[in-house]
């Protein structure tokens, strides 16, 4: 009969989870806005060096501190200006676009592993190994994020490496306390006795049976720390400890370009205005993601 | 309830020892000698080193080190700046109180600001009040504080002339310390105009600290208002033909009050985080600056004790914040 049920095939179960997503997260038109503009990110670091009008580092002596090509004393090949060494601001934003993705994805990606696999301990071995690792991480959470960051780049020692790392180990409490949450929701599930009884061992009960099911809630974090690392990156490299000059890092550059506030503002305007638009960017993504990613607000 | 606030407590233990075990650890894990980190460029005969490592205690065993620390804690001792001499404690409670008036002042604005807007975007929902605040909530949630200071300081301070660029007072005004907040302090003092002077230098670095907060404390009121607003309770009042207004005050709003104090609470992290870079923008001379200047000082006692009293005041007040929350909610004190 017409109503027996049809096994369809993973990749055709994949493609309607897709679709599905795509339905939820695309009602949210900020969500695509966002996305649009991260497409664009990322193919600007891409394409950074075909972009680029001039070289990123190459400073023209005689254009310093040139304004931006529609004001008053302008010139046509420096669209945004110089800065005070006289390289062009435009150039530096475009390779900065490649400084800002490539913080945001080690940073996540090292703190999305570090605390998947300590919440996963917690969560599943529970008792002791439980209590240890999250009195550790309550401990993390009690310092402010930047100020730790700050004193372990200067256990470290400034740069752009030293900053990642921080900021990595400062994130990490927040997707090990997510996945023990999810893991713990998840044990009680009879699909985890079942794979138990049918001889999975504690390994491949882990990855391969919880994990996968508390991954809405990760991806969902790991937007939002993507966002904060770009901030917080910026802002290290603003106080002097992260990315170095002539590294044409964006709080970097708003560090170096502090002192002229006063007399040129595009030198400090630009930098901060393309830290502000991609986290924006990314945290208009991130609620789109939670939208489609939370069961609870879909059937709302 | 006495039972919650003990239990509470008694959580704090491990947590405040872990705090030590960090700030501990922290000169100890400096790549190289720590005496000759602290002594710089210029280097220490091997007299004064001998006299340096023993007067920082790093000729003893490691355990015996610690619990020596600890120890000198729990009487106050949180050792001499290396660059002033002076004892941090007393360095870190005279810069203090600038810090605190700052951050309340931040907090206030954005509470008095961030609750009813998102009050209001949550019964105008989807209305373009509701649409152009919560774009601005997310803005102002995206926001690199560090830039948006110094914009506001090209804007206001460079274009305007309306605002200084940095300080707390004007020179024109002098008083005894008698609180450490100027605001009190000025007021105290009886001279004409102090007042509103410290007020003045007040406004731009606590708009920037008051940012990311007051974007925070809109949305989740705004989340929690549509939450408690879809609530049996509120729609028996509703239907009970009780006025709008008052159902909307009375029960929706005292509700979902519940969470944004939490909310509220739990942005003492950010408000310190964003005190690091505020002061530094502003040359305000609080904890934040001061911790950064001692960072770029190599100033290691310094840095050790800041980091464990403020970490510390960050325990304390979340303690009051869970507290708080189970004197609102007994369902939390009872569990």
């Amino acid at each position: 009969m017409s109503d027996t049920p049809v096994k369809l095939s993973d990749a055709a179960i994949r493609r309607r989870m897709l679709a599905e997503f795509w339905f939820y997260f695309s009602r949210n038109r900020g969500a695509v806005v966002g996305l649009a503009v991260f497409v664009l990110l990322v193919l600007t670091a891409v394409f950074a060096d075909v972009l680029a009008p001039h070289n990123p580092t190459m400073q023209y002596r005689d254009a310093i501190l040139v304004p931006p090509s529609w004001a008053e004393g302008g010139r046509p090949d420096f669209l945004l200006g110089t800065d005070p060494v006289g390289r062009d601001i435009l150039s530096r934003l475009i390779k900065g676009s490649q400084y800002s993705l490539f913080i945001g994805i080690v940073v996540v990606s090292i703190a999305l592993a570090g605390g998947v696999i300590i919440g996963l301990l917690a969560g599943f071995f529970g008792g002791w190994v439980d209590v240890l690792i999250m009195r550790v991480m309550d401990i993390i959470l009690a310092f402010p994020s930047l100020l730790l960051a700050l004193v372990l780049v200067a256990i470290l020692g400034p740069g752009l490496t030293n900053a990642m790392i921080a900021i990595a180990i400062v994130y990490q409490p927040h997707f090990a306390r997510l996945t023990r949450a999810a893991v713990m929701g998840e044990l009680k599930r009879d699909y985890v006795s079942a794979a138990r009884v049918a001889g999975a061992g504690n390994l491949r009960l882990m990855f391969k049976t919880i994990l996968p099911n508390c991954l809405a809630p990760l991806i969902v974090q790991a937007t939002l720390s993507f966002s904060s690392a770009v901030l917080d990156s910026a802002a290290l490299g603003f106080l002097g400890m992260g990315a170095q000059p002539p590294a044409a890092e964006w709080g970097t550059m708003l560090a170096e370009a502090r002192e002229f506030i006063q007399r040129a503002w595009w030198v400090v305007t630009f930098p901060g205005l393309a830290i502000l638009i991609s986290v924006l960017a990314i945290n208009l993504m991130g609620d789109g993601l939670r939208d489609a990613l939370d069961p609870k607000l879909k059937r709302s | 309830m006495f039972r919650f606030i003990l239990s509470k407590l008694l959580y704090l233990v491990p947590t405040f020892l872990g705090i030590t075990i960090i700030a501990f650890s922290f000169p100890r894990l400096l790549a190289g000698d720590p005496v000759l980190l602290m002594a710089g460029e210029r280097g220490v005969t091997p007299e004064r080193h001998a006299q340096l490592t023993a007067q920082l205690g790093y000729d003893k065993n490691i355990v015996l080190q610690y619990f020596d620390f600890v120890g000198r804690l729990l009487h106050g001792d949180f050792g001499h700046s290396l660059v002033t001499k002076k004892p941090v404690l007393s360095e870190f409670l005279a810069l203090f109180p600038a810090t605190i008036e700052l951050g309340l002042v931040a907090i206030l604005l954005a509470t008095l600001i961030g609750v009813p807007i998102g009050v209001l975007a949550a019964i105008k929902r989807g209305s373009w009040f509701d649409q152009i605040s919560m774009t601005g909530a997310l803005v102002g949630f995206s926001m690199p504080i560090f830039w948006w200071g110094l914009l506001l300081i090209i804007f206001f301070s460079g274009y305007l002339g309306w605002t200084p660029v940095s300080g707390r007072i004007s020179l024109m005004y002098y008083f005894p310390n008698v609180t450490g907040f100027m605001l009190i302090d000025s007021l105290l003092s009886g001279q004409k105009g102090a007042f509103a002077s410290a007020l003045h230098y007040l406004i731009l670095p606590s708009v920037v600290l008051a940012t990311i907060p007051l974007a925070v404390i809109a949305r989740q009121t705004r989340s929690a208002m549509l939450e408690v607003m879809g609530e049996d309770y509120v729609r028996t009042a509703r239907a009970k033909g009780m006025p709008p207004r008052r159902v909307i005050a009375v029960h929706a709003l005292r509700n979902a009050m519940i969470p944004v104090i939490t909310t509220i609470g739990l942005q003492i992290g950010v408000l310190l985080a964003g005190a690091i870079l505020t002061e530094t923008i502003f040359s305000w001379p609080g904890i934040g600056k001061w911790m950064i200047d001692s960072i770029s000082r190599r100033d290691y006692p310094a840095v050790q004790s800041g980091l464990l009293l403020i970490a510390g005041v960050v325990m304390v007040v979340n303690l009051l914040v869970d507290l708080t929350y189970g004197l609102i909610n007994p369902r939390i004190r009872n569990k």
